[in-house]
């Protein structure tokens, strides 16, 4: 006997709909409500280091929560109208700059994990992508993504998100087109060339109810996957705003100590599945004396260069080609630390 | 009924494998499923996203891992 259970989905959208206000107003209350908790249920006594280290990571458990959550779900809806398949398309035939920009650009809205990097990675090389338009977007797929900018965005604020983002997508475009020019497909290995592709299935045919599903469907993975390291990179950040004295951090991470950047970036490399716990972490340090530039190199860094995405790309990749790759990117990152530290 | 999931032993595919025994399972299919890892056999079936679910050999779901319930009904359509 075969039974398929099919949930109505009209019930559904009004909880939706109802979901959307309560958020605002949670979002819009949080303040006043973290303060009433803190002095008025908790009782804590005003401005210990304690009772500012609760508030901290009251206050921004939830709102960090609350952003990943709608943005998650927005990104969910609009990455349901491209594919790698499309952005494969549009980057058959195109010249090697524009092929960049557009690549970096496609690797931000482009669904992508990087479990699939080695089925993307043959599948543009099959249909004659340049092999430095691919790492423009093997690139940006990963470092700009939505729990980061979030998290930035939550933490530090629009513009040093929209830093990020720029900055992102300037080492991804450069990185890849000297990748390009530097002509290395010498360096893939040679099976990756006699790969033949089946036909590609059809797309399929999606309303916008099934698009809605798709975004909770991914703020249930996603959310589900980072909130714990959310939690735990809050509350390290919280004892550090409550009980780490100012200035403490200006010495090593400050911008007077130039060796920090390189550093931090070396650090970064194996610190990987961490971004979601790392970023509040670092936006603790910067308020005690963490440059700017050196604490975007390591964020940059723990999120773009990620040792476990350099050892699946090894199947595909020599090893001269993986060092080229994290030594082009890794150049890029630098020069953003030491420029954003010169800067500000 | 021949199944196949496609997937180079990601968690995902993994989940994917998980729920789908358990659909079949659930219905009661005389199905035979089996695990595709090798990289060039994924590729032939044209897909740039894992896991991937395949039915007597088409493909029917790539790039994400849908529930227990949405398999079922996959597997139905697929039936008929």
């Amino acid at each position: 006997m075969i039974t398929v259970s099919i949930k109505p989905l009209n019930k559904r959208r009004y909880i939706l709909l109802l979901l959307l206000p309560a958020w605002f107003l949670l979002y819009h209350y949080l303040q006043p409500l973290t303060d009433l908790l803190v002095d008025r249920v908790f009782k804590l006594p005003r401005g210990a280091h304690l009772t500012e280290s609760v508030r901290f990571f009251i206050y921004e458990v939830p709102k960090v929560l609350l952003l990943l959550s709608l943005i998650i779900f927005c990104v969910g809806i609009i990455r349901t109208y491209f594919s790698p398949e499309r952005t494969r398309k549009a980057l058959e035939g195109k010249s090697l700059f524009t092929g960049n920009i557009l690549a970096s650009l496609l690797g931000i809205v482009t669904p992508f994990c990087s479990c699939s990097a080695i089925p993307l990675f043959l599948g543009f090389v099959e249909s004659g992508i340049p092999l430095g338009v691919t790492f423009s977007f093997l690139i940006a797929a990963p470092m700009i993504n939505e729990v980061a900018v979030v998290l930035l965005f939550g933490l530090f604020g629009w513009k040093t998100a929209l830093i990020y983002v720029v900055t992102g997508l300037f080492i991804a475009i450069t990185a890849g087109w000297v990748i390009g020019r530097l002509h290395l497909e010498k360096w893939v290995e040679d099976w990756v060339y006699r790969i033949q592709s089946g036909n590609h299935p059809e797309d399929e045919v999606m309303r916008f109810p099934i698009r809605i599903k798709r975004g909770l469907e991914a703020v249930k993975e996603i959310v589900g996957k980072v909130w714990l390291y959310v939690m735990i990179g809050i509350a390290v950040g919280a004892g550090v705003h409550g009980f780490v004295p100012q200035d403490f951090m200006a010495s090593f991470m400050g911008k007077s100590a130039w060796y920090s950047v390189p550093l931090s970036i070396l650090i970064g490399i194996p610190l990987y599945s961490n971004a979601a716990g790392i970023i509040p972490v670092v936006s603790a340090l910067i308020e005690k004396g963490a440059a700017l530039g050196t604490s975007l190199a390591f964020m940059m860094s723990v999120i773009g260069l990620s040792l476990p995405e350099m050892i699946i790309l090894r199947k595909v990749l020599k090893l001269p080609l993986i060092f080229t790759f994290i030594g082009v990117v890794g150049t890029g990152i630098l020069l953003v630390g030491f420029l954003f530290n010169m800067i500000f | 009924m021949e199944i196949k999931v496609l997937g180079t032993g990601c968690t995902n595919c993994k989940n994917l494998e998980k729920a789908t025994i358990n659909a079949v399972a659930e219905m009661g299919l005389d199905a035979n499923i089996t695990k595709v890892e090798d990289i060039q056999q994924i590729m032939s079936y044209g897909i740039m996203r894992t896991p991937g679910l395949v039915v007597d050999g088409k493909v029917v779901v790539y790039g994400r891992v849908p529930s227990v319930s949405e398999i079922k009904e996959i597997l139905l359509n697929a039936i008929q």
